[in-house]
């Protein structure tokens, strides 16, 4: 548990330092709509659906496809994104005199991010259609 | 300097998710994923915290950065988020995938503002 754990840490480094130097390079003024936000949101969206439904798809979850979900989605992709960055931005357009701007990125973010998931696990699904049958049925 | 204690702070973050998920998966009784929400919702609250503390410079930016763009966006995750909510949808529980998604969006936002009111 703990090994796993430390591996989720160092994936989880590098993902807050990815999101930490586009978010200093490309952070959005106060009062605007924040498209760095989103754009991690989505990236990653897309990403872990891909990821995940990939791995489930092409094998059990033991040895290094399990050091991959935990290393590299729960850990990377998971630090990546953020969802309390998210929160914080919307309540402070909400609240801070941009109200129709605070809740289009809200609803926009939740809606575009299930929709992002989604078509990354339909792809991975259609990739991975009938690998697993056809590896372990010979 | 600061980037390096940033993304420590990110890492301290997921592990504490990757733990906290675990456990409450281990307890949960419902066959709907909770880890995430309860996660999400206290993060969204520290970081509202931190960023109130941060703005009235009580706390210092680099603090606020540690925190907030550290450990709570590593410890947050809105890629999980969308990921358990869009197997909900593509299992046919678009009700349950509604009040994932919209449940943790309406408590979400209402912590970070209480953890701002507070900070």
């Amino acid at each position: 548990m703990w090994a796993l754990a430390l591996l989720v840490g160092v994936g989880g480094c590098v993902g807050t330092l990815i999101r930490a130097l586009l978010g200093s390079a490309f952070g959005a003024d106060h009062g605007h709509f924040p498209v760095m936000t989103l754009t991690i949101n989505l990236v990653g969206s897309v990403v872990l659906g891909l990821l995940l439904e990939g791995l489930a798809r092409t094998g059990e979850d033991v040895g290094p496809r399990k050091a991959v979900r935990l290393g590299v989605g729960t850990g990377v992709i998971g630090g990546f994104t953020t969802y309390s960055t998210f929160a914080v931005e919307t309540d402070r357009l909400l609240g801070g005199g941009s109200p129709v701007i605070g809740l289009v990125y809200a609803l926009v973010s939740v809606a575009a991010g299930l929709l992002c998931a989604a078509a990354g696990i339909l792809v991975a699904r259609k990739a991975f259609r009938a690998r697993p049958m056809d590896e372990e049925g010979r | 300097m600061t980037w390096l204690f940033v993304s420590l702070a990110g890492g301290v973050g997921a592990a504490t998710r990757f733990l906290v998920d675990s456990w409450i998966a281990r307890h949960n009784r419902l066959n709907t994923p909770m880890g995430t929400i309860v996660i999400n919702v206290t993060a969204c609250f520290i970081l509202g915290l931190a960023t109130g503390l941060g703005l009235d410079h009580t706390m210092t930016a680099s603090w606020t950065s540690v925190i907030g763009t550290g450990f709570c966006g590593g410890y947050s995750t809105f890629s999980t988020a969308s990921v358990e909510g869009a197997r909900l949808f593509l299992s046919g529980r678009a009700r349950a995938g509604l009040l994932h998604a919209g449940g943790m969006l309406v408590l979400g936002t209402a912590a970070a503002a209480l953890g701002m009111l507070l900070g």
